[in-house]
Formats: structure tokens, C-alpha cells, sequence
């Protein structure tokens, strides 16, 4: 049995600024990821990104995974990393049960942290499993990670801001994006990126969906029709497309499971893109020194995951016995920078789900 | 098909090896992941379906789904979408649930 001050599960842009935060606090740290790199999913964003000066804004999301990886060393006496291992239980007595490739690991932490992220959600319609039709990560990770592409013409479903962007990069990779489409009448994404492809010569079609894949072995061909204002299908509309990619962009779910095994009260939340945990100001759940930050408790940006991370690796090492110097200020300018990023009309779903999720007994 | 060039990434490739996929040898780089180098030449079907037998590629390549499962060395049910590729590995289409030998 290891022990340790504090566990934090996922090394991506919330486990990493967790892990950082909580160090300069003074707590030992283990950091387990199931990845033989950290990073998280940053590692494929070749975008810049969005924010202010303190998430990094106008960095590719692959420089800022190197940045954090560096700031890392530098607490390296209080920091263990763990790679290539999978935490496979979450008990009642606070011991997380890790897969270390076969060999079996026991941790006992004071306080811990899940940064777990989110998976890729799935599209409904005939025929959607034949090989090709891939969520956007994956093809983000097989063109921008390995350098593989992942076939020759590509047609992506969801116009939010990463079906947007990623078809941009398919374009760099120089792989054919023969159109965009989302269900509503206006596509969700940024503009600047909707402009960029529409330079390109990339069809950005709202109001679209797709209801049928064609193909044996693998995707030869999709059928679409058009919907009205209200999302109805037109009779009639519908036209095919070649192509032996469909790429899903219509956004994630939260990785809860462990939250979940624990015992954690959850609600589902539609705001949030799925069952997240109920949570105090200061990421605490509902059971006292478990703490989340980033997409497991609740789908949004980067950025805010990394604020999220600073946060819950302040209060977890405070929980732990080790209260950072600059405690109050620090806390203070996370809750100022997460209440920035989620300010304007874009961050109104966010705080809507926010407050639906709010855990007012205990933590505070 | 690999990415030659890229306007902002450079590629750190493994070694060049070779493996078998169904018995026929094909190569890959060091450390990739299997269902990369399986897609850079063209193989697109991975796992099948356990109940229909219906031909899967992957979905999340992240290690999530579990779509892409096959047999590895001998040993079933991996999930090539992050197992790292290595030299003479034995890779071979997985019927059914698989069993522990």
C-alpha cells in the first residue's frame, strides 16, 4: 500500500495545474494516468487557444501540455507520476486500486482528485458502426499524434467548436473535407473558425443530419436531409455524399465512473453534457476530501479545466494539512478567471448547468 | 496513408519494423499504436460486434469503447487503438468474446 497526501487521477490540463497547485502547497503528489504520455488531450490540439493570458490563450493546446509538463519538474521532490496505469476502483475507505500493465497497486490517499475528462459521444441512425465513421478525437489523435491519415475524404458531423476546428486541421493535414453540417439553424462554433473553412471552399450546412450510412466493411457513402427550423425533417431533401470518413463532432460526456463506484451524489444535467457530481464552490462532491475538476464535472474548454485544476489542487492539499502561502488570493482569482471564462452569452448554458449542480451543505 | 507534411507538426517516428496481421507481414513504426499502422495500410475493419459479428473500426482511439478489440500475441481482447506496436508482434482478427488461456 502507497501513501500519499493526495491521488489526482488524470494527468490532462486539470490533473496537471491540480498536481502543480497542490505541490507548491506542500503536499506529495501521485499522479496517475493510463497514457504513456501526459497531456491529456492537449497532445492533439494544434489549435491556439481561446481565454486570457492565464490559460495560456494564443498557445497551440500541444505547447501548452509541454508547458505544464515543465512546471511539473520543478516539484518533482513532491510529484510522482504515474504512466501507462489505469485506476480501476474508487472504494468506500478511500483506497484507489490501480492497473500498472498487470501489476496491481494500491493507494491510500488523504485527499483526492478526479480528473478523468470526458469520452466521445455517439450519433443514432442506420449503419453508424461501420468503420469510418470515427468521433473527431480520434481523428484528431491518429492525424495530429501518429501522422496517420484517416482516409481521403472526410465529411463531419457537428459545427460547434470542434467539429469546426478539427475539419480545419484535416484541411492542413491536406485530407479532402467535402462539408460540415449541425441540426439547428446556426452553426455553434466560433465564427472565425466557420470563416476559415468557408475560405477553404468548405460547405458549413446548418440545419442537416445525417440518416444513413452506406457501405459493406467500411463507409462508402452517407445519406442526408435537410430539417426545417424546429429540427423536422423535410421529405424529399434527402442527397448523398462519397465519402470514407464521417467524423462525429457532437460533443462529449463526462468520464464519471469512478465518482460513480464511489458513491458520489450525481445528477444529470443536460447543461453539463451528462451525469456530473454535485459540487461546492471549491470542486469538493458530496463526500468530504473527493474533489473533481475539468470535464468530469462537466463538459467546457480547456482552459476552464485548467483553472478548475489550480482550484481543487489548492483546496485538496488545505483539506490534506498544507495551506498555500498565498491561500486566499490564490482561491480568489481562480473563482475571478472561471467566472471570466464563463461570462457572455456563450457561457450561459455552462452557468446554467453550474447552478443546477451546486452543493450547498457541505464543504463550505 | 501517412502525413508527409504538416504545417505545424513535426512527427517523432519510432523505429521502422514489421508485423503480421492475418498472417500477412506488413510494417509500422516502433511505439504506435497497432490500429495506426493497421490504418496506414488501409485495414479499416478491427473488432467485430459480439453478437451480430458486424465489422468495427474504432470509434474513440483513446482506449475508451472498446470497438476495436483483436487478438495480440495470443492474447484476446486488446484494444490495438492504444496497445504500442512492437517488432514481430502477432496480430489477428478476433471472432467472438475471446478466452482466457
Amino acid at each position: 500500500m502507497i501513501h500519499t497526501d493526495i491521488a489526482i487521477v488524470g494527468g490532462g490540463p486539470a490533473g496537471l495545474r491540480a498536481a502543480i497547485m497542490a505541490a507548491e502547497s506542500g503536499a506529495k503528489v501521485i499522479i496517475i494516468d493510463r497514457n504513456s504520455q501526459l497531456g491529456g488531450q492537449l497532445i492533439k490540439q494544434t489549435h491556439m487557444f481561446f481565454g486570457s493570458q492565464k490559460q495560456y490563450a494564443s498557445k497551440r493546446g500541444i505547447d501548452i501540455a509541454n508547458i505544464l509538463i515543465s512546471e511539473l519538474d520543478k516539484y518533482k521532490d513532491n510529484i510522482t507520476v504515474m504512466l501507462d496505469s489505469t485506476v480501476i476502483g474508487l472504494y468506500e475507505d478511500r483506497v484507489l486500486t490501480v492497473d500498472q500493465g498487470g501489476k496491481y497497486i494500491k493507494i491510500k490517499p488523504n485527499t483526492i482528485i478526479i480528473a478523468t475528462g470526458a469520452s466521445e459521444k455517439f450519433q443514432a441512425f442506420p449503419n453508424n458502426d461501420l468503420p469510418g465513421i470515427y468521433g473527431a478525437g480520434a481523428v484528431q489523435t491518429l492525424m495530429n499524434v501518429y501522422g496517420v491519415a484517416p482516409g481521403d475524404s472526410v465529411f463531419m458531423v457537428g459545427a460547434g467548436n470542434i467539429g469546426l476546428i478539427v475539419s480545419y486541421q484535416l484541411m492542413q493535414a491536406g485530407i479532402q473535407v467535402k462539408g460540415v453540417i449541425c441540426r439547428g439553424p446556426k452553426f455553434g462554433g466560433y465564427a472565425v473558425h466557420a470563416s476559415k473553412l468557408k475560405r477553404l471552399g468548405v460547405p458549413v450546412m446548418p440545419s442537416h443530419k445525417v440518416v444513413y450510412a452506406h457501405g459493406k466493411d467500411k463507409l462508402e457513402k452517407i445519406t442526408l436531409i435537410k430539417l426545417d427550423e424546429n429540427k423536422k425533417e423535410i421529405p424529399g431533401t434527402e442527397f448523398d455524399i462519397e465519402v470514407d470518413v464521417l467524423c462525429i463532432a457532437t460533443g462529449l460526456t463526462p468520464l464519471a465512473e469512478l465518482l460513480w463506484q464511489m458513491g458520489c451524489e450525481m445528477k444529470y444535467i443536460s447543461e453539463l453534457s451528462g451525469h456530473v457530481p454535485l459540487r461546492d464552490k471549491n470542486l469538493m462532491t458530496s463526500l468530504d476530501g473527493i474533489y473533481v475538476a475539468g470535464d468530469v464535472a462537466g463538459i467546457e474548454e480547456a482552459s476552464s479545466a485548467m483553472v478548475e485544476g489550480a482550484l481543487a489542487g489548492l483546496c485538496a492539499a488545505k483539506a490534506a494539512g498544507y495551506i498555500h502561502p498565498d491561500y486566499e488570493a490564490l482561491v480568489e482569482d481562480c473563482h475571478k478567471q472561471l467566472y471570466d471564462l464563463r461570462s457572455g452569452p456563450e457561457g450561459e448554458a455552462i452557468r446554467k448547468g453550474l447552478s443546477k449542480a451546486e452543493l450547498k451543505e457541505v464543504g463550505l | 496513408m501517412r502525413i508527409e507534411q504538416h504545417p505545424i507538426i513535426t512527427f517523432n517516428k519510432g523505429r521502422k519494423i514489421q508485423f503480421t496481421f492475418d498472417g500477412k507481414i506488413y510494417e509500422g513504426y516502433e511505439g504506435e499504436p497497432i490500429a495506426a499502422a493497421l490504418h496506414d495500410a488501409g485495414i479499416r475493419v478491427l473488432g467485430h460486434s459480439h453478437r451480430l459479428g458486424r465489422p468495427r473500426g474504432f470509434y474513440c482511439a483513446i482506449g475508451n469503447c472498446s470497438s476495436c478489440l483483436m487478438v495480440v500475441d495470443g492474447k484476446p481482447n486488446v484494444r490495438v487503438c492504444v496497445e504500442k506496436l512492437k517488432e514481430g508482434m502477432v496480430v489477428e482478427t478476433q471472432i467472438g468474446r475471446g478466452e482466457i488461456k
